[in-house]
């Protein structure tokens, strides 16, 4: 398997960059350095700002999610808007209707993503590439038009959508909901990227990346590829699940406008930018998608569409493998420094 | 730290107070919150420039436009008005984040005219509970009339309950013993406008109405609703849909040679986007009602409120289409936050600003059909309740009757 890992990487012609193992997390000095800054900056920034982290932080497990999919398993997604639309209406509905505590939404949610990404991966079974985008894609358009159907309407509210009540601190601690929260997403987005890291290097990890490199060597060598395909697609809606309760939670609030496909698109851009199959890049295509549109509007409000367009182009341009290689660069560039 | 130490601190602390009580009187009328300052009062302000809904983005253009010809001219009371406005796209996280922008890190004053349901709804819960005013937003959903439990939220237009109320009041007036059909979006916004029709109608709604159909935003055309209208031998279409939908109807009935008496929604009244695509010939007699005048009818040329818009589009927004309504409706909305800040004095504090824009009288914008005055209390959250009822006749709307209101409810 590492063979065909390799030369891929070197002909360069798969459409997903193979990673090689070790690079599918960081070092551990620039993973405590992350960490640490991920805990200490809130302490010194506005509630407004720890808001925008949280959700810096909740897309960040959205596009881990794809990530997963993509980078994992090779499958093409753009119809994450749909699951994380799933997991923020189940939270919304189980916290307001049914009155479970909100800590207990993000696993019922997650795993009623889960068997809906599992269920949805069968009929994906049969298409691949482009052809499965669209297939998942259809899935995001046809979502929010879901949601305002009549027959759901007593849970979600229709058009309307659902208010939903912050979380206070609990035990009585001194600090702001919005600190709370934050900590409370860290700690889940923490748990859900060391185990997908380990997932990635376990044995149906490896499954999935062989499928991804070559189907047909992948089953010759006796891998399930239905079964490890859809299962990939299991995990990936589960954890997009988990964001989008995150979500509801922070924003406060469900509606059918919220999750519309250009949510998904940002979500598949936020990978790309971040780099495919690096899961630490998915904070990175995180920051991207969040804090670049407020950039180009900042620049013009009339064009910030283009704006954000040339950003982007200039990403794609500059750094093709997103953060990843922004990243090697800078680890290539420390190497050197220390030798020298 | 010693007994000495926080002797001394309590005493300058009194010292202080003492001064500021004191001294402070020579000033004691100017009252400010975050966001006014004796130079700037900073409003902020939610708009789609981009995403579904950007055609409305217009209104926000206008209105920064006005703000600045106000600041062109000395401002409000001698301060500045800093219009800061963000692009919501009409998503409703993206509108949580930018109006906690507004309020955290802007420190704005007041949240003006955000437009949209969904994004409205999204953040007037975090609006009530930072007591930040949520002031005139730019919808027109009946639900932002709640003082009691939104004492910061406050809508502008007339809404659509209303709205449907004044149609009921024309059909029980004009045409008694109408066999009334309703035709209506299944969402909100045409659920909204049957809830007011029927109230409207009262004990007599179930007699007169005959029919009630209700169609998906999804679906390509409503040509068959129609039909099965038609076939129901009804003599009166309420017409409760966005404008593509509208313009459908007009043209189907009208292939259809089906003559009923035709009420539009206030919504879908553009002559560009509703009533030529209909085709003029089937549009001849439809009814609907209006509040603010028509920026390209030619009958307002010589009225000195459209005088003073159309010299502020040409200064300030030079290249616009004028049948824009988006150029009157964000002139009329901004000219109404202008007059609540007049109001507030030097008393610049949140509560006085929903305190002064619950208390408008009799106001009038430039843009506002004559007649029609902007009205509240404390217990009445719905600046403009009047309209005018309208005919389409030729290829534009003629103003017929009084300016209807709907106050006159329970």
């Amino acid at each position: 398997m590492s063979t065909i890992q390799e030369t891929v990487a070197k002909t360069d012609a798969a459409a997903v960059d193979a990673p090689p193992k070790k690079s599918m997390a960081l070092g551990r000095t620039t993973s405590l350095v992350m960490l640490v800054a991920l805990l200490i900056v809130p302490l010194f920034v506005k509630n407004f700002v720890i808001f925008q982290l949280t959700m810096l932080l909740i897309y960040g497990i959205a596009v881990l999610a794809l990530n997963i999919l993509t980078g994992g398993s090779g499958q093409f997604s753009l119809g994450q808007s749909a699951f994380y639309a799933i997991g923020a209406y189940a939270a919304a509905i189980l916290i307001e209707i049914g009155n479970v505590n909100y800590v207990l939404t993000l696993p019922i949610a997650g795993i009623i993503c889960f068997a809906v990404g599992f269920l949805f991966g069968f009929p994906a079974l049969r298409l691949s590439g482009v052809y499965l985008a669209l297939a998942t894609f259809a899935l995001a358009v046809a979502m929010p038009q879901l949601l305002k159907l009549g027959v759901f309407e007593p849970w979600t509210g229709g058009v309307q959508g659902l208010v939903v009540t912050k979380p206070d601190a609990p035990f009585g601690l001194p600090i702001s909901q919005d600190m709370w929260l934050y900590y409370f997403t860290l700690v889940v987005a923490l748990v859900i990227y060391i185990a997908s890291v380990n997932l990635l290097r376990s044995r149906s990890g490896r499954a999935m990346m062989a499928i991804r490199d070559n189907e047909i060597a992948a089953s010759a060598m006796g891998v399930d590829i239905s079964m490890y395909k859809t299962l990939a697609f299991g995990v990936s809606a589960g954890i997009t699940g988990v964001a989008g309760a995150l979500g509801a939670i922070a924003v406060q609030f469900v509606a059918p406008d919220s999750y519309t496909f250009q949510l998904a698109i940002a979500l598949f851009l936020g990978m790309v930018v971040g780099g495919v199959g690096w899961l630490p890049g998915s904070l990175a295509g995180a920051a991207f998608i969040v804090f670049v549109p407020n950039i180009a509007e900042g620049i013009s409000k009339g064009l910030s569409g283009a704006f954000f367009g040339v950003l982007l182009f200039l990403v794609i341009y500059l750094v093709p493998h997103g953060a990843r290689q922004g990243a090697i660069y800078a680890e290539t560039l420390l190497h050197k420094l220390r030798r020298s | 730290m010693s007994s000495r130490h926080q002797l001394r601190i309590a005493a300058i602390s009194t010292a202080l107070v003492a001064l500021v009580a004191t001294g402070g009187s020579a000033f004691a009328q100017k009252k400010y919150d975050s966001g006014a300052t004796d130079t700037e009062i900073k409003v902020g302000n939610i708009m789609p420039y981009s995403g579904p809904a950007s055609a409305y983005g217009i209104i926000g253009k206008t209105e920064a436009a006005y703000f600045q010809m106000i600041n062109d001219n000395g401002g409000i009371n001698g301060r500045k008005v800093n219009f800061i406005t963000y692009d919501d796209a009409y998503s409703p996280p993206k509108a949580v984040e930018h109006t906690r922008k507004l309020v955290e890190s802007d420190e704005v004053l007041v949240v003006f005219n955000p437009l949209g349901t969904p994004s409205n709804t999204a953040i007037q819960k975090y609006l009530n509970t930072k007591k930040v005013p949520q002031l005139f937003v730019a919808t027109g959903a009946a639900k932002w009339n709640d003082p009691k439990h939104f004492p910061w939220t406050m809508g502008w237009q007339p809404n659509y309950q209303d709205e449907a109320r004044i149609y009921a009041k024309y059909l029980l007036k004009e045409k008694p013993d109408a066999k009334v059909a309703v035709l209506y979006q299944n969402d909100d916004f045409g659920k909204d406008y049957v809830k007011g029709f029927k109230e409207g109608l009262g004990d007599k709604a179930k007699s007169m109405i005959v029919t009630e159909e209700s169609y998906e935003i999804s679906e390509p055309t409503i040509d068959s609703h129609i039909v099965k209208i038609k076939s129901t031998g009804a003599d009166t279409l309420m017409d409760f849909t966005t404008p593509k939908f509208a313009a459908q109807t007009i043209k189907k009935a009208g292939e259809l040679n089906w003559k009923p008496l035709h009420i539009v929604t206030n919504v879908s009244i553009s002559v560009g986007a509703v009533m030529k695509p209909a085709g003029f010939e089937y549009g001849q007699g439809v009814l609907s009602a209006a509040y603010l005048k028509d920026g390209a009818d030619s009958q307002w040329d010589n009225d000195p409120g459209m005088k003073k818009w159309s010299a502020f589009v040409d200064k300030y927004l030079p290249g616009s289409n004028k049948s824009d309504s988006g150029l009157v409706y964000g002139y009329g909305a901004a000219q109404t936050l202008q007059k609540v800040l007049e109001m507030c004095g030097d008393n610049l504090t949140r509560e006085n600003v929903m305190k002064q824009a619950a208390s408008l009288k009799d106001f009038q914008t430039d843009v506002a059909l004559p007649g029609v005055k902007i009205n509240t209390s404390a217990t009445d959250f719905a600046p403009i309740q009047q309209v005018q009822m309208m005919r389409f006749k030729g290829e534009k709307w003629e103003l017929f009757g009084d300016v209807i209101s709907s106050e006159a409810k329970d």
